[in-house]
């Protein structure tokens, strides 16, 4: 009896009594597509996650100096410029970031969500923003506090019907010549990231209150190296504070790596719970295919006694539970698939968020060939019984 | 012309324990049946004939003595190797025609000879040509379920041969069929013992047993009469089983 006899068998006993074999494939059919759904989950909450860190500049690193105590002792942006450029595999280009709160008008109209922001020349490069018309912050600029500002597109195309350059808005009363305008980065939307104003950091430092705190944005060398250029970082922070309450480091690339380990964790525990029905699914045809032995006991005893050998009985049983198994894993596959776009449409309806759930092809596989291996393993035990039944009792049984 | 010995019964015996006490279905039973021989095993219910046709037809193996099958002691096989023989040497025809309901009769037929390993192509031919010499080759898709009793049975004698077998194994082929289809499959023996097939026939009536050349009468174990079918002792009741049935 050659293999392919064997599968045809197999194939045509599941086909006989179709209701049943699905439902002895059900617990295998739910598990498998729970696994898929939920790996599936995992890469597009991944995704969206590197998307979203993607914008936000994955070779970035914010530096919060807060300073020390009542001594005010405060690094200087002069000596945090002198790290970076100490360590030229770690660090590139450093801007200052100051967060304005003033209220901003153009015309007689008060812009309630636009977000003010001094920087210094090099942020725009550091933030991958490119100047559409006009100029940038430039180095003359932080040196004489001059009173020009960048903004983004959305400010542009709806305050000034597309020609900025050259016009003037007021910030905390204070009159701003537009010397840049932005390309659109989103989708010009208010209080989005076009609704946007860049200012010399100097100016802005003066006009607000900011404390001692200050902010500064860098770019890294190496996103592989993310950890290691915080920790070049921190360490000369250190050196200078003595006092590791006195800044703060953070890479986004590390913030993104971090959170994604986190969220492979989640994942994991819940692929395994998942995973546990695909073994409640496997004892459902352990069960069943104990049944179907001892139903079939009679023709077990006419095969044997037209000549079978144990093994061909052995096999024919595997064989029937691992493609009753696999089936039941191709089905869930299938289903997995179609759940993973409902669910992503449901998302995609219910929350703003662009999340894909995308099976990736080696989940696909696992599942696949973990159902079909749970169909040899609890089908063994049966088979194992079927193969060694006397043929005498086995041809007498009704 | 001394024909081939192909059964040999060398102080057979089957011994089965019930609890405490020792049932003896077999005790020192010698015969030995020729190729071409037509034999009827007869006797009474609990005679010992299932215990013999088991041992005959190598699904059970005897307890004390030799069972010789064309030479060969299948006391000695393990279970892989009495299947091999089943499948070469053996042709079953049962009383309840044991066909695989699933399987149409082309299939059924081709089972014997799957497990012999025989290319799909001529399994197919001679699984065919087998249906055909039972006067079914009209009917091979069919389905077993779709059949009288008469031609199942039919069915099962095409499988027996389909594999050449040396023996040809019926036990009470006939019992589940009214008389004039029984008739019928007797008839069929007979020719498949004319074509040169060597047949053993077990059964408890003595009408059917005259369909054979030699009868072999068994009583609670022993062998009490072996000879020609003609013998006008071949049917005598063995006097115990008249003396009990008196009291
Ligand atoms: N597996 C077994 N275990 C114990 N005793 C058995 C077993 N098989 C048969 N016997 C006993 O052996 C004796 C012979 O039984 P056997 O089945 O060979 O009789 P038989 O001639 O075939 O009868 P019948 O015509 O009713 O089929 C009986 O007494 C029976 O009870
Ligand atoms: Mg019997």
């Amino acid at each position: 009896m050659t293999f392919s006899e064997c599968f045809g068998m197999a194939w045509k006993n599941i086909m006989s009594s179709k209701m049943r074999s699905l439902l002895t494939m059900l617990g295998i059919i739910i598990g498998v597509t729970a696994v898929i759904v939920i790996m599936g989950m995992g890469n597009g909450m991944e995704n969206y996650m590197r998307e979203s860190f993607q914008e936000l500049g994955t070779n970035n690193m914010t530096v919060t100096l807060i300073g020390r105590g009542n001594s005010y002792t405060q690094m200087s942006y002069e000596e945090l410029q002198e790290i970076v450029e100490e360590n030229p595999d770690d660090f590139d280009l450093i801007s200052p970031t100051v967060t304005m709160t003033g209220t901003v008008k153009i015309g007689s109209e008060t812009m309630d969500a636009t977000s003010v922001t001094g920087v210094g020349e090099d942020y725009f490069e550091i933030k991958s923003l490119h100047i559409a018309q006009g100029r940038g912050i430039q180095y003359v600029d932080e040196l004489k506090r001059t009173y020009v500002c960048v903004i983004g597109s959305y400010l542009n195309n709806t305050m000034f019907n597309g020609n900025g350059i050259g016009e003037t808005l007021k910030i905390d009363g204070r009159e701003f010549t537009v010397v840049g305008v932005l390309e659109e980065k989103a989708d010009s939307e208010e209080g989005g990231s076009d609704d946007v104003i860049y200012v010399p950091y100097s100016t802005a430092s003066r006009l607000s209150f900011t404390g001692m705190m200050s902010t500064y944005i860098l770019t890294i060398v190496s996103e592989d190296r993310a950890s290691e250029s915080k920790t070049v970082m921190e360490n000369a922070l250190y050196n200078y504070y003595k006092d590791d309450d006195s800044y703060m480091v953070s890479a986004t690339a590390e913030a993104l790596e971090t959170m994604t380990s986190m969220l492979n964790v989640v994942i994991t525990v819940l692929a395994v719970i998942a995973g546990i029905s695909l073994v409640v699914g496997g004892i459902g045809i352990m069960n069943i295919m104990l049944v179907s032995v001892t139903e079939r006991t009679r023709e077990i005893g006419i095969r044997k006694a037209l000549g079978s050998k144990e093994k061909y009985i052995l096999m024919q049983f595997v064989t029937e539970s691992a493609l009753t198994s696999a089936l039941g894993g191709i089905i869930g596959i299938l289903l997995g698939y179609l759940l993973s776009a409902a669910v992503t449409e449901a998302i995609t309806q219910l929350m703003e968020a662009d999340i894909t759930v995308s099976p990736d092809l080696g989940s696909v596989l696992l599942a696949f060939s973990i159902s079909a291996g749970i169909g040899v393993f609890f089908g063994y035990m049966p088979a194992k019984k079927a193969a060694q039944m006397n043929p005498i009792d086995a041809l007498r049984y009704d | 012309m001394a024909q081939e010995t192909i059964i040999e019964f060398r102080d057979v015996s089957k011994v089965y324990h019930m609890g405490d006490s020792i049932i003896r279905a077999a005790d020192h039973v010698n015969f030995t049946v020729k190729k071409g021989e037509f034999v009827a095993i007869v006797g009474q219910s609990g005679s010992g004939k299932s215990t013999c046709m088991n041992i005959i037809g190598c699904l059970d193996v005897p307890s004390e003595g030799e069972y010789l099958l064309q030479g060969k002691n299948v006391g000695e096989m393990d279970r892989d190797e009495l299947a091999e023989i089943r499948n070469e040497m053996l042709g079953f025809i049962f009383q309840q025609y044991n066909l695989l309901p699933k399987l149409n009769l082309l299939e059924n037929v081709e089972v014997p000879l799957m497990y012999a390993g025989v290319p799909k192509e001529e399994r197919r031919e001679r699984a065919a040509a087998a249906l055909e010499k039972v006067g079914l080759g009209n009917k091979m898709k069919h389905l077993p379920t779709q059949l009288s009793g008469g031609q199942q049975q039919r069915v099962s004698i095409a499988r027996a041969l389909a594999g050449s077998p040396s023996v040809i194994l019926a036990d009470e082929p006939t019992g589940a069929l009214d008389s004039r289809t029984g008739r019928e499959v007797l008839r069929m023996l007979q020719q498949v013992h004319r074509e040169g097939n060597t047949v053993v026939l077990i059964t408890h009536d003595n009408g059917i047993a005259a369909t054979a050349q030699r009868v072999i009468r068994l009583d609670d174990g022993h062998i009490v009469y072996d000879g020609p079918v003609t013998d006008p002792n071949a049917f005598v009741q063995p006097k115990i089983y008249t003396e009990e049935v008196a009291q």
